[in-house]
C-alpha cells in the first residue's frame, strides 16, 4: 500500500477497502522503519496526522466535501509554515520556530482533506542542490544511500521515492523540485510563476520561488496542482486567471504536438547514459505522433550567472528579517542592538546561506549594482525572449533534467561553483516564469534514476502534463522502486 | 573585478554578519571565483534591453485598503526571544 498513488489510494478509501486512519498508520510505520536510513523528515507530526485521519474518515463516511485527496497522507517541505508544528527551513536560526498560521499551500491541502504526516528535510533556506546544506542532517537517496537525493527539496523527493508518504509538496527557485525528482525517480512539477500562492512559504528569491507537487505519477501531480493552485489574496503575485481541471486532458495524447529540442541543452560533459535515455524518451514521443523540432535558446550559457546574481540579491533582502527580535534564534551579546544582530545571524545561518547573503549584498552594493544586478536582470529579459521565440515553433521543450544522475555525498559540497552548475538545465525556467516538469525516463547501469525535463508556455501546465502522461503510460519507468 | 578582503568585510557589515577571520578568508576566495564566473555577462549586448525585475507577467495587484483581523498581541509575541509589557524587547539602541 505504501507505494500506492494518490488516485489509487483514493479509490481504496472510497471503496472502504482501507480507512484514512489505517493508511496514515501504515505511512507512520514506514517512516519509523526506513527514515533512520533515508532521513527525509525533520519533523513527523504523529498526533496531528492521526487526528486529521480520524476527521478524514468522518468526511469519507458522511460523503462530506470528499476530494481525491481526502484521507491521503502527504508531507510538505519544511519551508511551509504549519500552524502549531515546528517549521525550521532546515536552519538553526528557525530551529524552534512554531508558526501561528498555515501557509496557503498547507491550508488548501488540509481543506481538501489531506493528512499532513510531517515536514521534509531540505537545503537550508532552499539553497543547494543536494540537501547536504540542511543544518540538521543530510538526506540519503533511497536508490543508493551514499548518494544525494538532489535538492533543495531532497527530503520531499526521497520520502516519495521511499514510500514514506503518498506525495509531497516542494518549492523550486532554480530547479529545487525538478532536480531532486529526477535524482529520486519521481515526478516533480514547477508550475507557472504565480500559479500557487507563496503566502506562508519562507521566502528565498521572491521573483523565482514557486511551490509544486512531487508525486509518484503524472495523474497525482495534476491532483495536487488542482488542490493547491489558484488566486490567493494573501499573495499579491498570485495569478487571477481561472485554473483548469489539470486532470481533465491527461489522456488526450501527443499526436501533432510539436516538441522542441534546444541544441544548447545537449552539451559536452553530459553523462552519455543521461543523453541516451533522454534521446530515447524523445523517440518514444515521436513514435506516438509528436513532431520533433530543432530549436535554439541562445542565451542559455548565461542562465547560471544571471540566476546566482538575481537569486542572491533577492535572498540578501529577504533574509534580513532574521535578526533575533521577533522569532527564531537570538545570540545574546554584551554590546548594542547592532552587535546582537550580527552575532545572531553569524551563529544562526550556515555557510551556504551566508555565502549567498554576502554575494547578494555585494552585487547590490553601491558601485556594483549596474555591473551585476541590473546587468543580470537585463540578460534575464533576453532569456525570457528566447523562450517566447522558441514557443512560436514548438509547444513543449524537452531536455535532460540534470547533466548527471545523483552524485555521491561530499562530492561537490566543498566547491560551490561546481554545485551551482548542477542546476544548469533547470534554472532558465524560473528566470522566465514558465512551468517545467521532470519525469523518470530510465536508470543508469548503476541503477540510478534519470529525469526527462519538459518545459511549457506560461499557464500551459496542461500540455506538459498531457505529454508526460503519454510518455509515462507507454514506458512505466515511474513504477520502478528502490530496494531499501 | 578582484574582490578584496575589505570588500568582503564591507559586505558583511552591510549584511549584519559578524564573520570570523577564517570565514572572511574563505568567502574572499569563494566570492572571487563566483564573481569571476559571472563576469561573462559583461560580454552580452544589453543596450536598450529593459531589465526583468520579476517574471514579466504584470500580475501584481493591490488589495483594498481595509482593516481586517490579525494575530493577537499574545500570539504575535509567542516566538519572541525576549518580550516585556506586550512588546518585543531588544538591547539598548541609543547610548
Amino acid at each position: 500500500m505504501i507505494f500506492e498513488t494518490i488516485h489509487g489510494l483514493s479509490k481504496k478509501l472510497a471503496a472502504k477497502e482501507l480507512s484514512a486512519f489505517e493508511a496514515t498508520k501504515a505511512y507512520l510505520n514506514r517512516i519509523e522503519t526506513v527514515d533512520k536510513k533515508v532521513r527525509a523528515f525533520i519533523t513527523v507530526s504523529h498526533e496531528d496526522a492521526l487526528k486529521a485521519a480520524v476527521e478524514a474518515d468522518k468526511r469519507l463516511s458522511d460523503g462530506d466535501r470528499v476530494t481525491p485527496l481526502t484521507g491521503v497522507p502527504v508531507a510538505v517541505k519544511d519551508i511551509f509554515c504549519t500552524s502549531g508544528i515546528r517549521t525550521t527551513c532546515a536552519s538553526k536560526i528557525l530551529e524552534n520556530f512554531v508558526p501561528p498560521f498555515d501557509a496557503t499551500v498547507v491550508k488548501r491541502l488540509k481543506d481538501a482533506g489531506a493528512v499532513i504526516l510531517g515536514k521534509n528535510n531540505m537545503d537550508e533556506f532552499a539553497m543547494g542542490s543536494s540537501t547536504e546544506n540542511s543544518a540538521f542532517f543530510p538526506t540519503s537517496n533511497p536508490w543508493s544511500l551514499d548518494r544525494v537525493p538532489g535538492g533543495s527539496s531532497g527530503g520531499s523527493a526521497a520520502a516519495v521515492a521511499a514510500g514514506e508518504c503518498a506525495a509531497s509538496v516542494g518549492t523550486d527557485t532554480g530547479g529545487s523540485i525538478r532536480q531532486p525528482a529526477g535524482c529520486c525517480g519521481v515526478v516533480g512539477l514547477k508550475p507557472t510563476y504565480g500559479r500557487v500562492s507563496r503566502f506562508g512559504m519562507i521566502a528565498f528569491a521572491s521573483s523565482l520561488d514557486q511551490a509544486g507537487p512531487i508525486t509518484r505519477d503524472v495523474t497525482d501531480s495534476a491532483i495536487i496542482l488542482n488542490a493547491i493552485s489558484g488566486r490567493d489574496d494573501l499573495d499579491s503575485t498570485s495569478l487571477k486567471e481561472d485554473k483548469p481541471d489539470f486532470t481533465a486532458g491527461l489522456a488526450s495524447g501527443v499526436r501533432g504536438l510539436r516538441i522542441g529540442i534546444p541544441k544548447e541543452y545537449f552539451i559536452e560533459g553530459m553523462d552519455p547514459e543521461v543523453e541516451a535515455a533522454v534521446r530515447a524518451a524523445i523517440d518514444e514521443l515521436k513514435k506516438q505522433g509528436a513532431q520533433i523540432v530543432d530549436i535554439t535558446l541562445p542565451h542559455t550559457e548565461y542562465a547560471v550567472s544571471v540566476y546566482y546574481l538575481v537569486a542572491t540579491a533577492e535572498a540578501s533582502s529577504n533574509l534580513a528579517r532574521f535578526d533575533g527580535v521577533k522569532y527564531g534564534l537570538r545570540t545574546e551579546s554584551e554590546g548594542n542592538l547592532l552587535d546582537m544582530y550580527k552575532r545572531t545571524r553569524d551563529a544562526g545561518f550556515g555557510p551556504e546561506v551566508k555565502r549567498r547573503i554576502m554575494l547578494g549584498t555585494y552585487s547590490l552594493s553601491s558601485g556594483y549594482y549596474d555591473a551585476y544586478y541590473k546587468k543580470a536582470s537585463q540578460v534575464r529579459t533576453l532569456i525570457t525572449n528566447d523562450f517566447d521565440a522558441a514557443f512560436k515553433s514548438c509547444d513543449v521543450i524537452a531536455t535532460p533534467t540534470a547533466p548527471t544522475a545523483a552524485f555521491k555525498r561530499g562530492e561537490k559540497v566543498k566547491d560551490p561553483l561546481t554545485m551551482y552548475l548542477s542546476d544548469i538545465f533547470t534554472i532558465s525556467c524560473n528566470l522566465a516564469g514558465i512551468p517545467g516538469l521532470s519525469i523518470p525516463c530510465g536508470l543508469t547501469k548503476d541503477g540510478l534514476p534519470i529525469g526527462l525535463q519538459l518545459l511549457g508556455r506560461r499557464l500551459d501546465e496542461a500540455t506538459l502534463l498531457k505529454a508526460a502522461f503519454a510518455y509515462e503510460q507507454a514506458t512505466g519507468w515511474h513504477k520502478k522502486r528502490p530496494q531499501i | 573585478m578582484a574582490i578584496t578582503k575589505n570588500d568582503v568585510l564591507h559586505a558583511a557589515d552591510l549584511a549584519r554578519l559578524a564573520l570570523t577571520a577564517e570565514e572572511t578568508e574563505t568567502y574572499t576566495i569563494q566570492l572571487q571565483r563566483i564573481i569571476g564566473h559571472v563576469e561573462k555577462l559583461s560580454s552580452v549586448d544589453t543596450a536598450g534591453i529593459e531589465p526583468s525585475w520579476s517574471d514579466g507577467s504584470k500580475n501584481q495587484s493591490l488589495r483594498d485598503d481595509k482593516a481586517t483581523s490579525s494575530l493577537s498581541n499574545e500570539t504575535a509575541l509567542k516566538n519572541a526571544p525576549q518580550k516585556e509589557h506586550g512588546c518585543f524587547k531588544v538591547p539598548q539602541i541609543i547610548e
